[in-house]
């Protein structure tokens, strides 16, 4: 059974629709890659999958764990196993990052977790995403550097153990250090039993993470589905030409 | 059944409780020479201090009500009952404490805290104080720490020097009142270089419904002494107007540092006007800690004169309104000396159309100079319909000042919602989350027990905020 499954998704934002009818099937042990250009609707299908209240889903649908998602409330899905790495995660100041993972994990697994085990769990990963223990004291996100803001993001990602986890645009802000350091300990929590939709409109990633599939995003549309070598297709055409196969279908 | 939206409904749990009314003495309603006259007689008090309070009522009935800040015209203090003796004398252990009002306090945590973290306490259930105690040692030191009709009776010559002289009766109506009914409170002398090292507390329980409270605390810090005094507040839930009018006088000499902190959670009928001041000599520090929970009116502004040179004060407030609440807070600093040095942070949070009012005096006098001050103001609210304003006055005649002012208002981001919402947390989890994170940096200033209550006090204003 598949993780998550789309269906002529469409969405608005403030009367403007911007998904336009979104398919897409995501099985247990897959990695997909979202690429589109600015302004296709990559970030919006993330925030309407994980249920941002600016947007609104006018038709289609989405079951999720054999769920119907759109029928849950964000916290319901996340405890459902959906998690989102937020472009620009919000600073959130006097809760600290160990408050806030504790909370977190306690809600999600429904249980508190087991003191020990979880720093033990917590303090693997901040190795693994080379991240400052300190870091644990500080609050949110606050003051945090845009590079420590989506390690932050990816250590959340690592502690909860999505079903399915959603990567908006983590790369963006980073240096090249830290890129390899993020998208290497994504590709490590990657396993067969879940999956990751990664959002990005650079391919530099691909360097570091192996996807099974790539969509092209474009204009609120999936126009081109692929391997790996759609990527590099990309890179060699650019998307003005994903865009006018838009226009062609658009015609037929 | 339809989950209670507004906290004027939720049941406010051990702070709604209230005890079957058993008083020795009651005096009629409202204000006349003859009522004054009886309470100071009940009290046994000297001729000075009944000649104090009849001089107050003739400066109360003339002075007008105050005309800004809240509105005061529904409050009719003619149908405020001014003084309810309890029925027991005041008591050095907890088990001469008549049951029932020990186990309001116990309720309340009081003789636990006192048994964990506290040097002494002093407890005052509607008028007067039914309980106080300090650790031996402190009295071996010369620490006086007692309820404040046994200090004016025993350590008059410390009193009257002092008393109502840092805010007096013709200040402004209600300091005028407090001058004629006031009772209880405490009294504390902390001697020349003595530390106390664990702080005491008071605690302020008004049961009696109709009634007014009006509690006077003295505290005396000399010279390099150093105390930290708590002082915790609250009432049941009545259907009548209950006010509160107490004053606080704090003296910290030369070199001395003062602590005050406070957590004033009255019921829904409460008008809390109350008046609080300390003046501080040379190279001495005050620090006010203040919550304000409750009440339907609160106008309340701890003030700090920082007299002597290298004085400095330190200001840490809260303040919640909910529903139905008008909660005009703020303070005020007097810079009347030169290297003087203010911090002022104040939080507020208001929701369900409750309305938060900021207001702040910064003074520097004339001949003052470097003189330093940092003014922080920041306002959360978590909807619509709720207010918040922030009026903070600067006022500077001297020379050479370095004065810092910063004041957000803001409103509860969706977004952060969102965010909190996603890792799994409940909306109404996320809410509570970003307010406890706001008031943060305040509850880290307390001691471990009174940030859990103040903790559960935000958790409770914050019930019923998903509708």
């Amino acid at each position: 059974m598949s993780i998550l499954k789309v269906n002529a998704l469409r969405s608005t934002a403030d009367g403007q629709e911007i998904l336009k009818g979104i398919d897409l099937e995501i099985n247990p042990g897959e990695i997909h890659v979202i690429m589109g250009p600015n302004g296709a609707g990559k970030s919006t299908l993330a925030n309407v999958l994980m249920g941002h209240p600016a947007h609104e889903v006018v038709s289609g649908e989405a079951i999720f764990g054999g769920k119907v998602l759109f029928d849950m409330k964000v916290d319901e899905r996340a405890k459902a196993g959906l998690f989102l790495s937020f472009q620009y995660p919000q600073e959130v100041p006097g809760v600290t990052v160990d408050n806030f993972l504790r909370t977190s994990k306690k809600e999600i697994s429904g249980i508190m977790p087991m003191l020990g085990a979880f720093k033990k769990d917590v303090k693997q990963h901040m190795e693994m995403l080379d991240m400052d223990q300190k870091y644990l004291e500080r609050y949110l996100n606050l003051g945090f550097s845009g590079g420590e803001k989506k390690k932050n993001e990816i250590l959340q990602m690592a502690v909860l153990s999505p079903k399915l986890a959603i990567l908006d645009e983590t790369d963006s802000g980073l240096d090249v250090d830290a890129i390899r350091v993020v998208y290497e300990t994504v590709q490590k929590l990657a396993t067969k039993d879940n999956a990751i939709l990664v959002i990005t409109h650079y391919n530099k990633i691909l360097n570091y993470i192996k996807p099974d599939f790539v969509h092209i995003l474009v204009d609120g549309k999936i126009v081109k589905s692929g391997d790996l070598s759609l990527a590099t297709e990309v890179e060699e055409k650019g998307y003005e030409a994903f865009k006018k196969s838009t226009d062609v279908n658009g015609a037929a | 059944m339809e989950k209670k939206t507004y906290v004027a409904d939720v049941d406010r749990g051990v702070y709604d409780i209230i005890n079957t009314e058993d008083h020795r003495f009651v005096s009629d309603k409202g204000l006349t020479e003859d009522i004054i006259r009886e309470i100071s007689r009940e009290k046994k008090e000297p001729e000075w201090m009944m000649n104090f309070r009849l001089e107050s009522l003739e400066i109360y009935k003339k002075k007008p009500l105050p005309t800004w800040g809240a509105d005061l015209s529904e409050l009719d203090v003619e149908n405020i009952v001014h003084y309810v003796r309890p029925n027991t004398d005041m008591q050095t252990s907890w088990d001469d404490v008549p049951e029932d009002i020990k186990n309001t306090f116990e309720r309340l945590g009081i003789p636990e805290a006192e048994r964990k973290s506290l040097a002494g306490v002093g407890a005052q259930y509607d008028s007067e104080v039914v309980y106080h105690s300090i650790r031996k040692e402190l009295v071996d030191l010369g620490v006086i720490y007692t309820d404040m009709d046994t200090a004016i009776k025993e350590y008059e010559h410390l009193i009257k020097p002092y008393f109502m002289k840092l805010i007096t009766n013709r200040d402004h109506k209600f300091s005028a009142l407090h001058g004629a009914v006031w009772s209880g409170g405490s009294f504390v002398y902390v001697p020349e270089g003595v530390e106390v090292e664990f702080p005491l507390q008071s605690y302020f329980r008004l049961n009696a419904k109709g009634a007014g409270q009006f509690e006077h605390t003295l505290i005396i810090v000399e010279k390099n002494a150093k105390l930290h005094f708590i002082e915790g507040c609250s009432a049941p839930k009545y259907s009548v107007q209950n006010l509160h009018a107490g004053a606080v006088e704090l003296f910290v000499k030369e070199g001395a540092t003062l602590r005050y902190s406070t957590i004033e959670n009255w019921s829904r009928n409460m008008y809390n006007l109350n008046t609080k001041r300390s003046v501080v000599e040379k190279n001495g520090k005050i620090e006010w800690v203040s919550g304000s929970f409750g009440s339907k009116v609160s106008m309340l502004y701890p003030m700090s004169i920082l007299k002597g040179e290298g004085a400095s004060s330190e200001f840490t407030g809260i303040t919640f309104a909910s529903k139905g609440q008008y909660l005009d807070t703020g303070t005020k600093v007097v810079h009347a000396a030169s290297n003087t040095s203010s911090v002022i942070n104040s939080k507020s949070i208001s929701k369900d159309g409750g309305h938060a009012f900021y207001r702040g005096l910064l003074k520097v006098a004339k001949g003052a100079k470097n003189v330093k001050s940092m003014v922080n103001c920041e306002s959360l609210m978590l909807d619509n319909r709720s207010k918040s304003d922030t009026v903070p006055i600067i006022d500077i005649q001297g020379d050479l000042v370095d004065i810092g002012h910063e004041a957000k208002i803001g409103r509860i981001s969706d977004e952060t919602i969102f965010y909190l919402m996603s890792r799994g947390i409940s909306e109404a989890e996320a809410k509570a989350m970003i307010v406890r994170g706001f008031v943060e940096p305040i509850t880290k200033e307390l001691p471990l027990e009174y940030a859990v209550e103040l903790n559960q006090l935000i958790n409770l204003e914050l019930e019923g905020t998903i509708g």
